[in-house]
C-alpha cells in the first residue's frame, strides 16, 4: 500500500549556484507568502471586512504591543520544535501528518502528571522528567505508522492522520478521566505558576523558547554534519538506492519517525509547562498541518525555520486578535497557510522550469504572447 | 558535422536523396509507404535527430541500425506521434501528413511496437486490444474477439483472448503487441528493438511472423543495434549515428551480397570515419581468442551458494535451490534470457534480498545473516544494472555518490561528523583512476552520461579491496568505447584474484569474458559450460532447450 | 447483551449506520475513480467539507434537498478543479496540493460560516424517508435498509453504474490503464490527461455530494470542521476496495455502523464517552489496515504525474 510521497522532492533545490540560489530561494519562500496574503485580503473584502485594518491589527497585536510581542516569541517555542520534528521526517521523504495526536497525547500526560511530579521534584529535574515523558509519548504515537510503513510500505500519510484522530480522543479521555482535577470543568489540575518553566525576568517569555532554539540548532547539525543526516537524505532522494547502499531502511524509518514524534511531544511539554500549566478537555491548538508549510518554505533547512517560525507566530498571535476584532473565526490562518502551500508549489514549478531554460508561461499562453 | 562529408561510405547516393528508384522493383509499387523528410528533433543539450531522410516500401523490411543514443527511438517516437519534430515532415503513402498524437499515427496506418512492452499486465489480452480502439462507449467484445482471431491467423500464432496479459511469456506478449499495432489495419509496422527481451526461440518465431506480414504487403521498420539481425531480416538497411543517417544500403545491394560481406559493409559504414572506434571493435574481436589464456585460480572458492532460494518480485522469477561457486581470479558468466532470476541472484548475493533457504558463504564463512553494508565491508561488491534506479542518488554530487556505500566510516566520517575534505580528495583520485568525465567532483551525478555513471559505480564498487564482485549487465546500453573499458576493468580485477560473477544477456560478452558460463533458466542453473571452442553453441542450446533438460 | 439484539435496536443500528455511511460511500466511490486513474486525491476531505457547506447553504435557501445536493456536487467539482489544474495538468506534487486543498477548504468554510452566521447554527428540516413498497415491511431490514431518504437509493444505483462503467465500457478500460500504465494508454492513442481530468472532476463532484448529504440529511446543519476526518477514512476505504466499485459500499457500511454504534447504544441508555465514539471509526480503520494491508492493491502509477516526453 505504497503511494509515492515526496515531501523532499517537492522543495529540493533546482540549481546549485550560490548567490543566484539564495536570491532564488528568497523569491521562492517570500513570494508565496505575499501572494497568499493578497488572496486572503480578497476574501476579506468579499466578506465586507477591511483587509488593511485586519492586517494592521495583526501587526499591532503580534508585534507592536509589548505583551503581544512577548506572546509571539513564546508561541515560537512549540512551532520551532514541531517544525524541527517535521524536518527530520520530511528530509527522508516520509510524511508525519499526525502532529496533533502526538502533541495532544503528550500534552495530556504532562498536564496530568505535572502537578503531581512537580509537587515532589520541583525545578529542572521535574521539568526534564516531564519533558522525557512527553517525548516518549510523542515517539510512541508514531510507532504504529512507522512500523506499518517500514514493514509493509503502508502509506504513512493515511496512518499518521488516523492516529491523530485517535490521539485527540485519547487525550480527551485522559483529561476527563484519570487526570481530571477537582473543578467541575473537565480539565486537569493546575501547576502553580511558581513551578512552571521560569520566565526571563521582567517578561512573560519562558525559557522553553531557548530550549526550542537549541534543539533547532542541534537538529540542523545532525542533519547536515552527521552520517544520520546523510542516510536520511539518501532515503529521501532515492529509497531504492538506500536499500542498495546498505542502509537499514526499516530502522531508519522508525528512528526518524520516533525522533519526529519525540520533538513534537517536547513541544507539548514546553507549551504546557511554559504557558498553560493545565489542559482543558477539547483543547486543540491544531499546530500540525499549519506548521507543514513553514518546513517547506525553509526548504527543509532546520536553521531557516527560525525566521518563518517568527513570522508564523506573529500572524497566529496577532491574527487571533484581528479575527476577534473583525468578528471572524481565527481559522482564517488555515486558509492563509493552505494558500501559501499552493503558491509555494507553483513558484517552485515556475522556477524549476526557468532553471531548465524552459518557458515559464504555459505553451498556449507563450504562443499567444508571441503572436501579439 | 555534415552528413555527406568525406570519409563516409554511403551506398545509395547522399542522405538528401534517400530513396533510390532502382529499388522500385520490390513488391508493392513505387510509392513509399512512409517517407521521412529532413526530420530534426532537439532535446535540451542533445540533437537527437539531425535532418533525417528515410523511406520504406510496402512489402519491405527497413532495418534501422545504430548504437544506443543514436536517435533511433526518438525518430520512431516522432513517426508514431509521441513527439513532434522540430523540423521536417512525414509522408504516408505519398501524402504529407502531420502526426501529432499516437492516435493520429494509428489512424494513418502507422502501428508501433515499443522496445519495452506497453501492454497493461493487469488487463486481459482482449481488454488490452480494445483499449483506445473500441468504437463507442460500450465495449464490443464479440467483434474484438473475431478480429483477434483473424489477425492471429495472419501472424500464424495462437492467442488466448481471456488470459491476463501479465501471465503470458514475453514472446506471446510481443505477438499481442504486434496484433495491437495492426488492429486498425496498419500499413506500416514499426518494431523498436523487438528482440531484446526474447529467447532465441522467440526471436525465430518473430522472424517467421515478420516474413508472413511482409508477404501480406506490410511495410516494416525494424530498429535494432544488433548487426546480425539487420543482416538476417532487412531488405534495406539504414545506419544511424549521433542523430544522423550515415549510410543506407538499398535492397538490390542487400540481396546481392552474402551475409558476411554485408556485415563487413555495414561495419565499414558505421565506423569508417573514426579509426579509434574500429580499433575498439577490433579489440573486442581479438579478445574472443584471448580468453583461453591460462589463469591461476584460488584453491577454495571465495563465494559459494548452496541450494539457495529467494522469492521473485513483480512477476519475475526468483531463484530456487541454486548452487554455484566462484574461485578467486575466476570469472563466472551467468547467461540467460532477462527475467529468469538474474536480479534475484544478484540481490541475494549482495544482501538486498533475503535468501529463503540455503547457505551463502564468503571465503568459507556463512553470510546469510549479514546485511548489505556488512557484506560490503567484507569485500563483497555488487555493480547493479539499474544504475539510475538504485545505483546512484541523482541529486547528490559525484563525490558523495562515490562514498555512499561507506556512510559513517572513517576517513569520510569521523566520530559521526562528515569530513568533506577527505571525501573530495578520495573522489578526485577515483575520478582520475576511472576516467570519469565530470566538470568537478561536486557536479550532480544525474547530469553525467550513462557511461560515466557506470564508471562512477565501478569506481565505488572496485575500490577499497574487493574480494568478490557481481556485475549485473555491466555494459548494457553503453557506447563501444566504455564497453571496452568496462570489460578491461573486469579482467583486471579477476587477474588480481577477485572472484567475479558477470550476469549478462549478451552471449558474446560472456564468451569474451568468462572462464565458465552458467545458464540461468526459470530461477535455476540449467547447466554450466567451460568456455572454449563450441561453448557458444552449447550455451545457446541451454538457453533455448532448458525445458528439455 | 441479549436484550440489545431486539428488532428495534437492530433497525436503529443498521439505519443509522447507513445514514452515517452514505457520505462515506459517495466520497469513497469518487476516490476509487480518481485512484484508478492514478490520482491520489489527498484533498478529498477539503472537497467533502466544501460540498457540505455549499449543500447546507443550498438547502437552507431553497428548502429543497436536491438543490443542496446538486450545489454540493458542483462546489466539490470546482474544488477538484484545483487538483486537475495543478496535479493532472502541470504535474505538481499531488500530496502537497492535496494538503493545501484540505487546509484552504477548512479555513474558507469556517471563515464564510463565521461571517454569515456568526455563532448561530441554523437547522434544516428533517428529510422525508422513502419506504419501498413490500420490501419496507420486512422486519428489521425493512425499517432500516428499505426506509431511507431517496438519495440513499440513488447512491446504490450510482455504485451499480460505476461498476458497469469500470467493467464494460471503453471509458472504464482507459481509466484503469491511466492508473496502471499511463504511457501505454498514451501510446494507445487516449489522452491520459483527459482521462485523469474527468476522473478527478467526477471524484470532486461525488465527494461534494457526499458532504452535502452529510450536512443536509445526516447532521441537519453545518458547523465548521463538520466532516472531521471523514474524507481521510474514505481514502482508506477506496484503497482497501482494490478498485472495485462495490468496495466502498462494504467499507462505508462497516465504518458507518462503527460510527453509529454509540448512537444506537445510547437509545438503550448505555452511555459511551463521546470521545470513544469519535475515535471508533479511526481505530477500526487502523485495525483493518493492519489486518488487511497485504490484500490491498493500488494502481502502479498512483500519485505519479504523467508528462509526455519527459526525459
Amino acid at each position: 500500500m505504497t503511494a509515492p510521497a515526496k515531501p523532499a522532492d517537492a522543495v529540493r533545490d533546482a540549481s546549485p549556484g550560490r548567490a543566484g540560489a539564495i536570491a532564488d530561494g528568497v523569491v521562492r519562500s517570500v513570494g508565496p507568502i505575499v501572494l497568499a496574503f493578497l488572496f486572503c485580503g480578497l476574501l476579506l473584502l468579499l466578506l465586507g471586512r477591511d483587509p488593511l485594518a485586519f492586517y494592521g491589527n495583526i501587526v499591532t497585536a503580534g508585534v507592536l504591543r509589548p505583551s503581544g510581542l512577548q506572546d509571539s516569541i513564546t508561541r515560537m517555542a512549540p512551532v520551532l520544535l514541531i517544525a524541527a520534528g517535521l524536518v527530520i521526517v520530511f528530509r527522508a521523504n516520509l510524511w508525519n501528518l499526525g502532529t496533533d495526536g502526538q502533541f495532544l497525547f503528550a500534552a495530556a500526560m504532562v498536564a496530568g502528571l505535572g502537578p503531581i511530579v512537580l509537587a515532589v521534584v520541583p525545578g529542572p529535574i521535574g521539568w526534564l522528567f516531564l519533558m522525557a515523558v512527553a517525548m516518549a509519548v510523542g515517539a510512541m504515537w508514531t510507532v504504529i505508522p512507522a512500523l506499518l510503513k517500514a514493514r509493509y510500505g503502508i502509506n504513512e500519510i493515511i496512518t499518521t492522520m488516523m492516529m491523530t484522530f485517535i490521539g485527540v480522543g485519547v487525550a480527551n479521555l485522559l483529561v476527563k478521566g484519570p487526570f481530571k482535577g477537582t473543578t467541575m470543568v473537565p480539565q486537569t489540575a493546575v501547576v502553580p505558576k511558581a513551578l512552571m518553566l521560569t520566565d526571563i525576568p521582567g517578561t512573560s517569555i519562558h525559557i522553553g523558547v531557548f530550549v526550542a532554539l537549541a534543539v533547532v540548532v542541534i537538529v540542523h547539525l545532525a542533519l547536515t554534519r552527521t552520517s544520520f543526516g546523510t542516510r536520511l537524505d539518501v532515503l529521501g532522494a532515492n529509497p531504492r538506492a538506500a536499500v542498495h547502499l546498505g542502509i537499514d531502511v526499516q530502522r531508519l524509518t522508525v528512528t526518524a519517525f520516533a525522533l519526529s514524534g519525540a520533538l513534537i511531544g517536547l513541544a507539548a511539554a514546553v507549551d504546557i509547562l511554559g504557558i498553560f500549566g493545565y489542559m482543558r478537555a477539547d483543547w486543540n491548538p491544531a499546530y500540525g498541518l499549519k506548521v507543514v508549510p513553514i518546513v517547506f518554505l525553509a526548504r527543509l533547512n532546520a536553521l531557516a525555520i527560525v525566521p518563518f517560525a517568527i513570522f508564523f507566530s506573529i500572524v497566529s498571535i496577532g491574527g487571533e486578535y484581528a479575527a476577534r476584532q473583525a468578528s471572524l473565526p481565527s481559522d482564517f490562518i488555515l486558509y492563509v497557510v493552505g494558500l501559501i502551500l499552493i503558491f509555494m508549489v507553483i513558484t517552485q514549478y515556475l522556477s524549476d522550469k526557468r532553471a531548465r531554460g524552459e518557458r515559464i508561461l504555459p505553451r498556449r499562453a507563450a504562443k499567444a504572447a508571441a503572436d501579439v | 558535422m555534415d552528413g555527406s562529408g568525406p570519409g563516409i561510405t554511403s551506398d545509395v547516393g547522399s542522405p538528401a536523396l534517400p530513396f533510390a528508384p532502382t529499388g522500385s522493383a520490390t513488391a508493392g509499387g513505387s510509392i513509399p509507404a512512409v517517407e521521412l523528410i529532413g526530420i530534426t528533433k532537439v532535446f535540451p543539450g542533445v540533437i537527437a535527430n539531425d535532418h533525417i531522410n528515410l523511406a520504406v516500401m510496402p512489402g519491405e523490411v527497413l532495418c534501422l541500425l545504430g548504437e544506443n543514443g543514436a536517435g533511433k527511438s526518438t525518430l520512431m517516437s516522432i513517426l508514431s506521434g509521441l513527439y513532434r519534430p522540430d523540423e521536417g515532415h512525414i509522408r504516408v503513402a505519398g501524402k504529407d501528413v502531420v502526426i501529432d498524437s499516437p492516435r493520429r499515427g494509428r489512424d494513418l496506418g502507422v502501428g508501433m511496437v515499443y522496445q519495452h512492452l506497453s501492454l497493461i499486465p493487469t488487463l486481459t489480452v482482449l481488454e488490452n486490444l480494445m483499449l483506445g480502439t473500441n468504437p463507442g462507449l460500450v465495449l464490443k467484445e464479440k467483434l474484438a474477439r473475431v478480429h483477434l482471431e483473424e489477425l492471429a491467423k495472419t501472424l500464424g500464432v495462437a492467442v488466448d483472448a481471456d488470459a491476463q496479459t501479465g501471465s503470458l511469456s514475453l514472446g506471446q506478449q510481443q505477438h499481442i503487441e504486434i496484433i495491437k499495432a495492426l488492429w486498425k489495419g496498419s500499413k506500416v509496422l514499426i518494431l523498436d528493438e523487438p528482440t531484446s527481451m526474447l529467447t532465441p526461440q522467440g526471436i525465430a518465431e518473430l522472424q517467421s511472423v515478420l516474413v508472413q506480414l511482409k508477404a501480406s504487403g506490410l511495410a516494416i521498420i525494424f530498429i535494432t543495434h544488433k548487426l546480425h539481425e539487420a543482416v538476417a531480416i532487412g531488405d534495406r538497411i539504414a545506419i544511424l549515428r549521433q542523430g544522423k543517417v550515415v549510410g543506407e544500403i538499398g535492397p538490390d545491394v542487400v540481396h546481392s551480397l552474402s551475409p558476411s560481406q554485408l556485415q563487413q559493409r555495414i561495419v565499414a559504414t558505421m565506423f569508417g570515419d573514426e579509426a579509434a572506434s574500429v580499433a575498439d571493435v577490433a579489440e573486442l574481436r581479438s579478445d574472443l581468442g584471448r580468453k583461453q589464456a591460462t589463469h591461476t585460480f584460488s584453491e577454495a572458492p571465495l563465494l559459494e551458494l548452496m541450494d539457495v532460494s529467494a522469492p521473485g518480485v513483480r512477476g519475475q522469477y526468483g531463484i530456487s535451490n541454486l548452487s554455484l561457486a566462484v574461485r578467486g581470479g575466476e570469472i563466472l558468466g551467468i547467461a540467460g534470457v532477462d527475467g529468469n532470476g538474474q536480479r534475484a541472484l544478484a540481490e541475494v548475493i549482495a544482501g538486498q534480498r533475503k535468501a529463503s533457504a540455503g547457505e551463502i558463504r564468503l571465503a568459507g564463512s556463512v553470510i546469510n545473516h549479514l546485511a548489505v553494508s556488512a557484506r560490503q565491508r567484507l569485500g563483497l561488491r555488487y555493480v547493479t544494472d539499474d544504475r539510475l534506479g538504485e545505483g546512484v542518488v541523482r541529486p547528490f554530487a559525484v563525490s558523495m555518490n562515490l562514498v555512499l556505500k561507506r556512510i559513517g566510516d572513517a576517513p569520510f566520517w569521523r566520530r559521526g561528523a562528515i569530513d568533506r575534505t577527505a571525501i573530495n580528495a578520495t573522489a578526485r583520485e577515483l575520478i582520475m583512476q576511472f576516467d570519469i568525465r565530470t566538470p568537478t567532483e561536486g557536479t550532480r551525478i544525474g547530469k553525467l552520461s550513462g557511461g560515466n555513471i557506470q564508471k562512477a559505480l565501478l569506481a565505488r564498487e572496485l575500490s577499497f579491496e574487493p574480494k568478490v564482485v557481481v556485475f549485473n549487465k555491466p555494459t548494457h546500453g553503453l557506447d563501444v568505447r566504455t564497453i571496452a573499458m568496462v570489460r578491461e576493468r573486469i579482467r583486471e580485477m579477476a587477474a588480481r584474484g577477485v572472484a567475479t560473477i558477470v550476469i549478462s544477456t549478451d552471449l558474446d560478452e560472456l564468451i569474451d569474458l568468462s572462464d565458465r558460463v552458467a545458464v540461468l533458466f526459470e530461477g535455476q542453473i540449467a547447466g554450466v559450460v567451460e568456455n572454449g571452442p563450441g561453448a557458444e553453441t552449447r550455451i545457446g542450446e541451454l538457453i533455448v532447450g532448458a525445458q528439455a533438460a | 447483551m441479549s436484550e440489545l439484539l431486539t428488532p428495534t435496536f437492530l433497525t436503529a443500528f443498521v439505519a443509522s449506520g447507513i445514514l452515517a455511511g452514505i457520505p462515506l460511500l459517495f466520497a469513497a466511490l469518487g476516490e476509487t475513480i480518481a485512484e484508478q486513474s492514478g490520482v491520489l486525491n489527498v484533498g478529498l476531505e477539503g472537497m467533502v467539507l466544501s460540498g457540505a457547506f455549499a449543500g447546507f447553504l443550498g438547502t437552507l435557501a431553497t428548502g429543497d434537498i436536491w438543490v443542496g445536493l446538486l450545489l454540493g456536487g458542483l462546489v466539490g467539482l470546482i474544488v477538484s478543479g484545483f487538483m486537475v489544474v495543478f496535479c493532472v495538468r502541470l504535474g505538481l506534487d499531488q500530496i502537497v496540493v492535496g494538503i493545501s486543498i484540505v487546509l484552504t477548504a477548512e479555513g474558507a468554510t469556517s471563515l464564510l460560516h463565521g461571517a454569515m452566521f456568526g455563532k448561530s447554527y441554523p437547522r434544516l428540516d428533517a428529510i422525508p424517508e422513502l419506504k419501498i413498497p413490500f420490501l419496507g415491511d420486512i422486519p428489521i431490514l425493512g425499517g432500516s435498509l428499505f426506509t431511507q431518504p431517496a438519495p440513499v437509493y440513488a447512491a446504490l444505483v450510482l455504485v451499480a453504474i460505476v461498476g458497469w462503467i469500470f467493467r464494460r465500457t471503453s471509458a472504464g478500460l482507459s481509466l484503469r490503464a491511466a492508473g496502471e500504465r499511463p504511457d501505454s494508454l498514451d501510446a494507445a492513442g487516449v489522452s491520459v490527461v483527459t482521462v485523469r481530468t474527468i476522473a478527478e472532476l467526477t471524484c470532486g463532484a461525488l465527494a461534494g455530494i457526499g458532504g452535502a448529504y452529510m450536512a443536509i440529511v445526516g447532521a441537519g446543519t453545518f458547523v465548521p470542521f463538520l466532516t472531521n476526518g471523514m474524507g481521510f477514512i474514505a481514502i482508506v476505504i477506496a484503497m482497501l476496495g482494490r478498485g472495485r466499485a462495490w468496495g466502498p459500499v462494504l467499507g462505508a457500511l462497516l465504518f458507518g455502523m462503527s460510527m453509529s454504534l454509540s448512537t444506537a447504544l445510547q437509545l438503550f441508555g448505555i452511555a459511551i464517552p463521546v470521545d470513544v465514539v469519535q475515535m471508533l471509526p479511526f481505530v477500526s480503520v487502523m485495525v483493518v489496515l493492519v489486518l488487511f494491508t497485504r490484500q490491498s492493491r493500488l494502481p502502479a502509477a498512483l500519485g505519479l504525474p504523467y508528462l509526455r516526453g519527459a526525459r
